[in-house]
């Protein structure tokens, strides 16, 4: 830990939990950042479980015009303004706090965050007022009112305006060596983050202005299929983003709960260099069966580009809760194959959070999401809720869900302040996490029926897809009033604690519950107590535990693959 | 931690368990990569992507002209937004999205292999043929070919999957095979 210092200077204060230092003008913008982004979750949930309780036909809640207004909402306020408000308050974390660092501008910051705030509002605007109809990748030709595309803008320039200020502040940082050494594993996931950010954004600088200029009646349109490749520039790319971002948070809530540490630094760290270089073209896999683009650049970029990326995940997914069965394993729990899981600190919102996060993320996300980015097979899910189903377990059943359990220490420790209804609290993860599988199963298998996303009725011209679709849109629905609650839930539980928590200003935080050192602990592995190793020597890492849960999800991986290519070889041959 | 500064000599070699993963998962993603150009090959179901560019008044004329040929009398139809079933013979067949229908009705035969051209004569659209659900882009201005081969009877919807407009859900076409 930090060495404290009694008289820390003005500019930051010492955490009384963890003995970091925090620098002042990043907590405010953090908080700042932090809070905006629930309240555009707020927004993304009410719209949720409206268009959930609409796609279940039994109870087809919104009219026609307001399914699809809301369906840009939801997406819009959730995918981005959510995410992107986080993810600066988290950058803005990870260059202070962990380089012992202070905020390179306060200017900078307040810039950031008003661009990013005005655009949202008037995206959500135009969107209420009926003028943006045109779902959140406003394909060409479809057109919105100009101020929809000028509030995007405004984001993606703002969002970049912030990620400037962690590049500044990373840069004083050395300048001014606040530390020694490299930087940490999650700093360096989050400068991962930062700099894919940078590539993202300026796709959608790229897309966004000619269509804004178009919009205006200004010049001519641009080429619909030539939108369709840079948009999914920005589109995908900026889903690298937050899977940096969910992974870094993963590690800093694996190392905050039980203590774990990497168990290579070299391994995360070039898995986290994977996802910068291999991404790029990854945009390809949303154009699978699109005109204009031929087979083989199609595979070349699903392959080169995303199976790299994809290994990335695979070696995270692995080395996290490796490193949390080395650190459970030091600590005592070493029965079996899987006493150092079983008695992790399930009762800690965070841990639990973010270990399901993990889970989801693995086994339902990235199965599928390789699966559906196959070329050919892509041919039997695009634009169905297939697709749909794929992401709410990355972006909302991972990187949301990792959010969620973040803000478990965020607020006590910056905020300054013990969670209301702690028992509430443990089991918030659980029930978002629950609805969340439903959500996404239910899509995934009316998908498999046939069910088109971004569709009102799925009945309007007679019956095409039989009674297991609405089967599965049932457990879509009834999936989506579990998650909403828990998203409700978290809001609540948030919000009060901020107006109502007991202030925990000079004495460590209220703990969550974090696992006990037994006395039968050997140290084995990178424990606080490694034994003296000889130089050069590796301690050697029992993860038989890991390894047996990846082999697991190899199989399941293997299996839902090749079902796929045969589900494939039964439709008409085409080319 | 991870969030404190590694150690100095923080670059080496993964070992044990962790090392044998990143083999497999190595391994897996060449199994995956290799997979597409095996099929590309060997499969009977690829998405080449072939098309031409066109305008929405040529891929009308064109749409116009093969359902004339095929089944006369239905010449103007699609501007009245009237849809018609046109017989095809094996070779090129046409189709044509517009908010919010598909023109025209194709009946094919089955076993006989089709070139099926694509265009929208407005927005995007999404080419979607129940039960089979085999889903292809329609984008203006590009003339999706699919080189496609009907397997069995039947009657087969077309519901489009991109949305095109507060009528979206309401576009379903049909492809008859006989
Ligand atoms: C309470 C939790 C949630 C529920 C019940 C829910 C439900 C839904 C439903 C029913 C749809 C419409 C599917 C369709 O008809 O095409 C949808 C679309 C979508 N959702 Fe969610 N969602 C939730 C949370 C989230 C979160 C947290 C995110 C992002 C971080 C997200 C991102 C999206 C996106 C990007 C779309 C697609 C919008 C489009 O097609 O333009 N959702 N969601
Ligand atoms: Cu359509
Ligand atoms: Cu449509």
């Amino acid at each position: 830990m930090n060495a404290s210092n009694p008289n820390p200077p003005l500019w930051k204060r010492i955490c009384d939990t963890t003995g970091l230092p925090v620098c002042r003008d990043a907590e405010f913008f953090i908080k700042l950042n932090a809070v905006c982004a629930v309240v555009f979750l707020l927004v993304g949930g009410l719209a949720a479980i409206a268009l959930a309780l609409t796609r279940w036909q039994a109870v087809h809640l919104l009219p026609v015009e307001w399914f699809y207004r809301t369906l840009t909402l939801h997406g819009l306020n959730m995918l981005i303004f959510w995410i992107l408000f986080f993810e600066v308050a988290i950058l803005y974390f990870a260059c202070t706090t962990l380089l012992n660092a202070r905020l390179f501008s306060r200017k900078v910051a307040w810039a950031s965050f008003g661009m990013m705030l005005v655009g949202s509002l008037m995206v959500d605007g135009i969107i209420l007022v009926g003028q943006a109809d045109v779902m959140m990748t406003s394909y060409l030709p479809l057109l919105a009112h100009p101020l929809f595309y000028l509030g995007i803008i405004l984001v993606a320039v703002g969002t970049l305006t912030g990620v400037f200020n962690f590049f500044a502040t990373l840069w004083q940082a050395k300048k001014q060596r606040t530390y020694e050494g490299s930087v940490s594993l999650v700093v360096f996931g989050a400068t991962a983050a930062a700099i894919i950010a940078v590539v993202t954004l300026l796709h959608g600088a790229v897309v966004m202005i000619p269509t804004f200029l178009h919009s205006l009646g200004l010049i001519a349109q641009p080429d619909p299929a030539w939108y369709r490749l840079i948009w999914w520039g920005l589109g995908h790319q900026s889903q690298q983003v937050n899977v940096c971002a969910m992974v870094s948070c993963w590690y800093l809530i694996g190392s905050i709960t039980t203590g774990a540490k990497p168990l290579n630094e070299t391994v995360c760290r070039g898995a986290f260099v994977l996802y910068i270089l291999f991404i790029n073209i990854a945009s390809a896999h949303h154009l699978l069966v699109d005109p204009g683009v031929g087979s083989s650049w199609k595979i070349w970029n699903t392959s080169y580009a995303m199976y790299l990326a994809v290994l990335a995940s695979m070696i995270h997914g692995f080395t996290v809760p490796a490193s949390i069965e080395v650190a459970m394993r030091a600590k005592g729990y070493t029965k079996g194959l899987f006493g150092w899981l079983t008695n992790a600190p399930w009762r800690n919102p965070a841990f639990a959070g973010s270990f399901l996060s993990m889970c989801i993320f693995g086994f339902i996300g990235g199965i599928t999401g390789v699966t559906l980015g196959t070329q050919q097979i892509n041919i039997i899910a695009h634009n169905t809720l297939r697709i749909t189903g794929h992401f709410h377990s990355t972006v909302v059943g991972g990187t949301s869900l990792a959010f969620m359990a973040l803000t478990y220490y965020v607020v006590p420790l910056l905020f300054r302040k013990d969670f209301v209804f702690r028992p509430l609290a443990r089991i918030q993860p659980y029930l978002f996490a629950g609805g969340i599988v439903l959500v996404s199963l239910g899509m995934s298998f009316a998908g498999s029926l046939g069910v088109a996303r971004r569709s009102w009725d799925i009945e309007a011209t007679g019956s095409v897809h039989g009674p297991s679709a609405h089967l599965f849109l049932a457990v879509l629905g009834l999936g989506g009033i579990v998650a909403f609650a828990a998203l409700l839930l978290f809001i609540l539980l948030t919000v009060g604690t901020l107006l109502f928590g007991e202030s925990n200003v000079g004495r460590p935080m209220a703990d969550w519950g974090t696992p006990k050192t037994l006395s039968t602990a050997t140290g084995h592995g990178h424990g606080a107590a490694a034994p003296a190793l000889a130089p050069g020597a590796e301690p050697a890492h029992d993860t038989r535990g890991t390894l047996v849960l990846a082999l697991v999800f190899l199989a399941c991986f293997a299996v839902y693959y090749f079902a796929n290519w045969k589900a494939l070889a039964d439709v008409w041959p085409v080319r | 931690m991870s969030i404190h500064s590694p150690d100095a000599d923080w670059f080496k070699a993964p070992t044990g368990h962790e090392r044998l993963w990143i083999g497999l998962a190595v391994g897996w993603c060449v199994v995956l990569s290799l997979m597409m150009p095996y099929w590309h090959f060997k499969g009977r179901q690829n998405s080449s992507g072939e098309s031409y560019r066109t305008t929405p008044d040529q891929f009308k004329a064109r749409v116009e002209r093969f359902s004339e040929a095929n089944a006369p009398g239905t010449k103007g139809n699609f501007e009245e937004g009237i849809n018609s079933e046109v017989p095809a013979p094996p070779g090129d067949i046409y189709l044509i999205a517009k908010q919010y229908f598909w023109y025209p009705i194709l009946k094919l035969r089955a076993g006989e292999t089709y070139r099926l051209h694509m265009s929208s004569a407005d927005f995007q659209h999404g080419f979607s043929l129940q039960p089979m659900n085999m889903n292809f882009q329609v984008i203006p201005g590009y003339d999706h070919v699919l080189t496609l081969t009907p397997t069995a009877p039947g009657i087969y919807p077309i519901v489009c999957n991109e949305f095109c407009g507060v009528g979206h859900h309401t576009m379903v076409g049909k492809i008859i095979v006989e």
